[in-house]
């Protein structure tokens, strides 16, 4: 079930460098993923897709400094062929200290980081960006609906509208239903200082148009289709052991239930006597 | 050991009563382990064990955390992804730390007001009861510290403002800001020192632990009822109480099992659910988060911090009192750490002469509202400063202190408790004994 919900984002979620002192109601939409819930699990094909999109549109701009290239291989994630992983690796190129020169990638290089200063890196996006604590500070839509990171990355994608009317024209930065911390234009703002429209304006220009890479398994590749591919990739190079950590969970409830209803009864059994047994008066 | 009578260590072999003779320990253990409990203790007598576990818990993850860990700020970052994707186990290991403290901060908390209503802190243990409150501080420092380490955005600019409360003493806090951070901001120095010092505090903690527990193993638990054991046979005191083992280290463990079944499951399937997403971001000394919030555990008390503004008139007096030596900030620093004081002082603010708020009917009313009054203060605390919240904070770090410092000494005035009774085997009795189905109390007259 797609339902977007209206929330006032704190605007700390933003670029760096940017703070902002009203609150922004922002358009997120609450999309399902196949990881979400407590057995949920990566969909491999998708993280492939996702890898796709990554490597033919993000990566232009932005980096993965702290997932390595070998990570494509692990169970659990992408799963991609060891000798694939390789060949991947290889299109890129890295900086070795040792050699003092450029040399290809190998599968125990990590991604580049961010070619462009003011695109920051991706790696941890999922999780830095799930600050999603309404209604009203109680952290209920987080706990209930899943509402975090992935959402959020997965609504801006999509959030590229036409600017509304009161904007100028040549305010600086494209206007996003999603985003909070970006520009706001004056105009846009009544005299109790309320924003008339959700969002704000982002540097980001329209990453996904729709169509931007054809997918080997001929998934459909429209914006929200693309949108949705790229953000489980984020989340899983966020959280590359979700899989393993939900199976601990899983495990560790499991084994400590059986633990509990032990104890349970031999506890019962010690008091016994001591609470209904003979008594001396 | 106790004043309790009870049975002593007879060493029963030649061996151990030669280790014995030469170093009493299988008696001091036998003693610990075997010390006579009321035997009416009910589910809220649980948490010791709890935050006793969860201690060691931190200690073993956080000695292998540490292993791979490095402090240095351009790297702090970077290591602790290290240990979430390379580590072996390390992502649990982290989890389980991170998540810990917050079971540390939920066991506390129910331990505390546990004992504010059964009056545990009452004479004659205000030596355990001030201990107690010591180890909360020391929990409080030791977390704060920890959560500078990731080196992310809270944890940057969370320290700027802590460290910033400090400052706002008057005439020596810039002296002493410095001094804490071993510079003039949050940097390297900072780094080192509370890495070294949330190493440091852990092995404090463990040894006011056993301090803690020698204390009210020489006063004897307190109880629900608040009534003494007898004490003056042996056999009397036994019908009243029951050795330690078996009998409640097996209800503790149960307990135990339940508490970290759910802890489990929050590191399995939700462990950044009560951190903060911010410190995901790698810290930026440049680009300082709009909203700068404390972790949970912290929010009632900084709730109290932030509710002194300017314009309460309680500071305008102040301030005028003390020839504007005393401004708001400074104020908001002495609420924040007399919102603490005044739980050490409940031993002598607190009038009444029964112990138990079972018996205490009005008494019972108020600490309730207290318990609310603390959840709206932790969820105003995470709120901006903003609109109608300030107002909230204000009422209710107002309840706090009036809490402790009106209607305690008060209440043991104005009210007339209830009816006790006599024995600890009388209310055992009452909700076990299968002859009266658990619904007979057997009581006698007020004192």
């Amino acid at each position: 079930m797609l339902r977007t919900v209206t929330l006032a984002a704190i605007a700390a979620m933003g670029l760096a460098g940017t703070a902002m002192a009203a609150e922004t109601e922002t358009h997120i939409t609450d999309y399902d993923f196949p990881y979400e819930g407590p057995f949920g699990a990566f969909d491999q094909m998708q993280l492939q897709r996702g890898l796709q999109v990554y490597t033919e549109v993000c990566a232009a701009c932005h980096g993965l400094q702290y997932v390595a290239y070998r990570t494509l291989h692990d169970e659990g994630g992408p799963g991609l062929p060891e000798d694939q992983v390789r060949a991947y690796a290889a299109q890129f190129e890295t900086f070795d200290e040792e050699l003092d020169d450029f040399r290809p990638a190998t599968p125990a290089d990590n991604f580049a980081k961010s070619a462009m200063p003011e695109a920051p890196d991706l790696s941890l996006m999922a999780k830095s960006r799930a600050g999603f604590s309404g209604p009203y500070g109680s952290g209920l839509n987080q706990l209930f609906k899943g509402m975090g990171g992935p959402e959020y990355i997965a609504s801006l994608l999509t959030g590229y509208e036409e600017a509304p009317a009161c904007a100028p024209e040549d305010f600086p930065g494209y206007y996003n239903v999603a985003f909070a911390a970006g520009g706001y234009p004056e105009e846009c703002i009544d005299e109790e200082g309320h924003h008339v429209a959700p969002g704000s304006w982002i540097a980001m220009p329209p990453p996904l148009l729709g169509d931007d890479v054809v997918y080997e398994d001929g998934h459909e590749a429209s914006v929200v289709e693309e949108s949705k591919d790229v953000t489980a990739f984020l989340m899983w190079a966020a959280e590359p052991k979700m899989m393993a950590r939900k199976q601990a969970g899983f495990t560790g409830v499991l084994f400590l239930g059986l633990l509990a209803v032990l104890l349970y009864f031999t506890n019962k059994r010690i008091w016994y006597r001591a609470k209904y047994g003979p008594r001396d008066e | 050991m106790s004043g309790i009578p009870h049975d002593h260590y007879e060493p029963k072999t030649g061996g151990e009563r030669w280790l014995n003779n030469r170093l009493p320990v299988l008696g001091l253990l036998y003693d610990t382990l075997m010390i006579p409990t009321p035997k009416n203790l009910n589910w809220m007598w649980i948490w010791g064990i709890v935050l006793t576990f969860t201690l060691a818990l931190q200690i073993v993850t956080g000695i292998v955390l540490v292993m791979h860990y490095t402090p240095h700020v351009d790297m702090a970052f970077a290591s602790v992804e290290h240990i979430m994707r390379n580590v072996n186990g390390g992502f649990m290991l982290r989890y389980i730390h991170a998540n810990g403290a917050s079971l540390f901060f939920v066991a506390v908390y129910a331990h505390i007001f546990r004992s504010l209503y059964y009056g545990n802190y009452k004479s004659p243990r205000e030596v355990t009861w001030i201990i107690g409150i010591l180890m909360y501080l020391l929990m409080m420092g030791t977390a704060f510290m920890g959560y500078v380490l990731p080196w992310g955005q809270m944890s940057f600019h969370g320290t700027a403002v802590i460290t910033g409360l400090f400052g706002a003493i008057p005439f020596v806090g810039e002296s002493i800001q410095t001094w804490l951070l071993g510079a003039s901001a949050v940097g390297q120095p900072a780094l080192n020192r509370f890495f070294s010092l949330h190493y440091l505090m852990p092995f404090i903690l463990a040894g006011l632990t056993i301090v803690h527990i020698w204390a009210f193993h020489s006063t004897g638990n307190n109880n629900p009822t608040g009534v003494e054991v007898r004490r003056t046979s042996k056999e009397e005191a036994k019908r009243d109480t029951l050795p330690f083992w078996p009998y409640f280290v097996m209800k503790d463990l149960f307990a135990l099992a339940i508490v970290l079944m759910i802890f489990f499951a929050i590191v399995g399937f939700m462990p950044n659910y009560l951190g903060h997403p911010d410190n995901y971001i790698e810290a930026n000394p440049l680009a300082t988060p709009a909203h700068i919030v404390p972790e949970w555990y912290f929010l009632p008390f900084y709730a109290i911090l932030r509710a002194f503004t300017a314009d309460v008139w309680v500071v305008m007096f102040a301030n005028w009192v003390t020839f504007g030596i005393v401004d708001a900030k400074f104020f908001g620093v002495l609420a924040m750490f007399g919102a603490i004081a005044v739980i050490a002082l409940a031993p002598w603010l607190d009038t009444s002469s029964v112990r138990s708020g079972r018996y205490r009917p009005m008494f019972k009313w108020w600490f309730a509202l207290l318990v609310v009054d603390f959840f709206v203060l932790m969820w105003v605390g995470a709120m901006p400063a903003e609109g109608i919240y300030p107002y909230i904070s204000l009422i209710g770090a107002a309840y706090w202190f009036g809490y402790f410092l009106v209607v305690l000494p008060l209440l043991g005035v104005i009210e007339k408790p209830l009816p006790i009774p006599a024995t600890i085997e009388d209310d055992f009795n009452a909700h076990y004994d299968p002859k009266t189905g658990g619904t007979h109390t057997a009581v006698k007259p007020a004192e």
